[in-house]
């Protein structure tokens, strides 16, 4: 999805994610109507069913990068049941096949690693458990263009791996190959913005 | 939520650690406080017990019981030997020790008594005095001495030692009575009183120095032949004969003074201790004071309540700054941290959780606050015991928590939990209009 910034982008993925209230019947993911949960079932909904990654700052600064990815699993049974037996090995995979596989940099504070290094932490954490759904606002925004399309593709195999959907949100559209299907937020919006 | 609230906290230490400080100073002040107060009576109320009724020339009663028990201070011009005799012969008086006082040996004070004082004085609930080695003052022997477990103690005192008084109360003094030594006889045990920092002498030794002292040095160059001299001449030494005629009593007092400074007062049935006060004061022949050392603590406690409150009120003060730099730091950090909660948000926690995320954090705070103040407590009591002890006879004791002391705990803990609703409801509405994105 593209479309110029300020025109809402960010809004729709809130809706989705279930942070902001809609109306019943408005939004529906993996079958659930996102509108209809209340507070605690949206949030527990959220992380049993999607993956998100931010713009910059992704990490809790003070975990490390595994303990970071793992977080999903703390905090919803079902991410925790489908990250395999052992979720800290699965983790580490994914870590290792997006490029992180520095054992040394798993362990440090995730405030030591670069922008580059944090975006693919957080796509490990948004694909750990294999959600439905993976939101990415602007992911590659603060990375420079060899390591955005390096990332992007990344990101698109492992969520093709993963069997989860990927909503990925740029103002970019040289990034519009890596996807199926690619949609104009404005045109989307009837024009509104 | 502990283990993540604890790195979470590991990540601020620096100024966490601050935040336990402060705490913990006062945790340790508040329960110092009291201590200090419990100590304080206990080992005042510990000092006075066995005895039923304190006489001694007429003046304030606080200062009498500071004087005869405590050693702290002096009472007024002495009391005749008679009104001691006169009290001992009352009908409802069981025992009587005469009290001589204002010496000093090094600083500690010396009692003139005699040997029934270490019969019947008691201390802490009601046990008798006993030696650790040697014996009482035998009677006989003017030069004997015993020692409180403190004295010994601290100068390296034994049974056989010869020691040196001073004339005076202050623990530096040029007037040494070094022409009238004393040989110790016993070591007391320690008793956690004042007693453990007194040194006791016969009347007759006490008076022998004073003999010396009064008399003009008519011979020089031979003073070990002075004290009987000199008593001859001494005031002492009439009374003395004045009673030659009771035989009983004569058997009973090898050594009659002059003047005394206090008699201690064992009653048979303590319900006549009023009537017994009554008589004492309104003794024509001598200015008298009776005071009941409970009484007279009362008083005390009464005058030093308020100075305690203030400490008190200090103690708490010191708390609540300690309770708010704690909410300080933690909605200091807040701003900063909201991006962590918009993760957090995202990997599903629900705002509840982030709001006890502050909570257990306040928690560990304020129990790693309450850790350390007693682990302070306990090194600034083993510190201070030695020197309080020695100036003031008194004991800290390491002892364990009484009912008081857990209770302040808790409330200081739930102190700790209430304040850090304050920035959790905060982060709590904040995580609620922040959504996954952070307005600035």
């Amino acid at each position: 999805m593209f479309g110029p910034s300020g025109c809402g982008k960010s809004t729709l993925l809130s809706a989705i994610a279930g942070v902001v209230d809609v109306s019943p019947e408005a939004i529906l993911v993996a079958n659930n109507d996102v509108g209809a949960l209340n507070g605690g079932a949206r949030d527990r909904f959220r992380v049993d069913h999607i993956g998100i990654i931010f713009q910059v700052f992704n990490l809790i600064p003070w975990l490390s990068a595994l303990e970071n990815v793992l977080l999903p699993c703390t905090f919803s049974k079902r991410r925790l049941a489908r990250a395999g037996e052992d979720p800290a090995k699965t983790a580490r995979n994914l870590l290792d096949e997006l490029g992180l596989s520095d054992t040394s940099l798993l362990c440090k504070p995730a405030s030591e690693l670069s922008v580059g290094q944090q975006q693919r932490v957080a796509a490990a954490r948004a694909l750990i458990g294999k959600p439905d759904l993976i939101l990415a606002d602007e992911p590659t925004s603060a990375l420079d263009e060899a390591a955005k399309a390096a990332f992007v593709g990344l990101l698109a195999r492992e969520c093709v791996e993963a069997g989860s959907a990927l909503l990925f949100v740029s103002h970019d559209r040289s990034l519009e190959h890596h996807f199926d299907r690619s949609v104009d937020f404005v045109a989307l919006n009837g024009g509104a913005a | 939520m502990l283990g993540f609230s604890l790195r979470s906290l590991w990540n601020r230490r620096f100024v966490a650690g601050l935040t336990v400080l402060a705490i913990s100073l006062s945790v340790a002040l508040i329960l110092g406080v009291e201590r200090l107060r419990d100590g304080a009576r206990d080992s005042f109320a510990n000092s006075a017990s066995g005895i039923d009724l304190i006489v001694a020339p007429r003046g304030n009663s606080v200062q009498i019981l500071m004087a005869t028990v405590f050693g702290v201070g002096g009472t007024g011009t002495g009391m005749t030997w008679d009104s001691f005799e006169w009290l001992e012969d009352r009908p409802e008086v069981a025992w009587a020790v005469p009290i001589q006082m204002g010496d000093n040996h090094r600083g500690y004070p010396v009692i003139g008594t005699v040997a029934s004082y270490f019969e019947h004085l008691r201390h802490s609930g009601g046990q008798p005095l006993s030696l650790a080695a040697g014996t009482f003052l035998s009677g006989d022997g003017a030069d004997a001495a015993v020692v409180g477990a403190e004295v010994a103690a601290r100068f390296d005192y034994a049974p056989g030692a010869v020691i040196v008084n001073a004339h005076g109360a202050g623990e530096v003094s040029f007037d040494l009575h070094d022409d009238a030594p004393f040989t110790i006889s016993g070591v007391l045990a320690p008793t956690g009183t004042a007693v453990d920092r007194m040194v006791f002498v016969t009347l007759e030794g006490f008076d022998a120095l004073h003999a010396q002292e009064y008399a003009p040095a008519a011979d020089p160059l031979d003073p070990a032949a002075m004290p009987t001299d000199d008593h001859d001449d001494h005031d002492g030494h009439d009374a003395h004969e004045d009673h030659g005629e009771h035989e009983g009593t004569e058997a009973k007092h090898s050594h009659e003074p002059d003047r005394i400074n206090a008699v201690y007062v064992g009653l048979i049935d303590r319900t006549n201790v009023l009537g017994l006060q009554r008589a004492v004061n309104e003794r024509a022949s001598d200015a008298l004071s009776a005071v009941l050392p409970a009484v007279a603590l009362a008083e005390l406690w009464g005058i030093t309540g308020t100075a305690e409150r203030a400490m008190r009120l200090m103690a708490w003060a010191v708390a609540l700054a300690g309770m708010i730099g704690m909410v300080v730091m933690l909605s200091a950090t807040l701003d900063t941290r909201r991006r962590e909660f918009a993760i957090l948000r995202s990997v599903g926690a629900t705002p509840t959780r982030i709001f006890s995320l502050i909570v257990a954090e306040a928690a560990i705070l304020t129990a790693a606050g309450l850790i350390l103040g007693l682990v302070l407590l306990t090194v600034a009591t083993f510190v201070t015991d030695p020197i309080l002890s020695a100036r003031f006879g008194m004991r800290l004791g390491l002892n364990v928590f009484g009912m008081r002391e857990m209770a302040t705990l808790f409330v200081i803990f739930w102190a700790g939990l209430l304040a850090s609703l304050f920035p959790a409801a905060r982060v709590y509405r904040m995580t609620l209009a922040d959504g996954l994105s952070v307005r600035l």
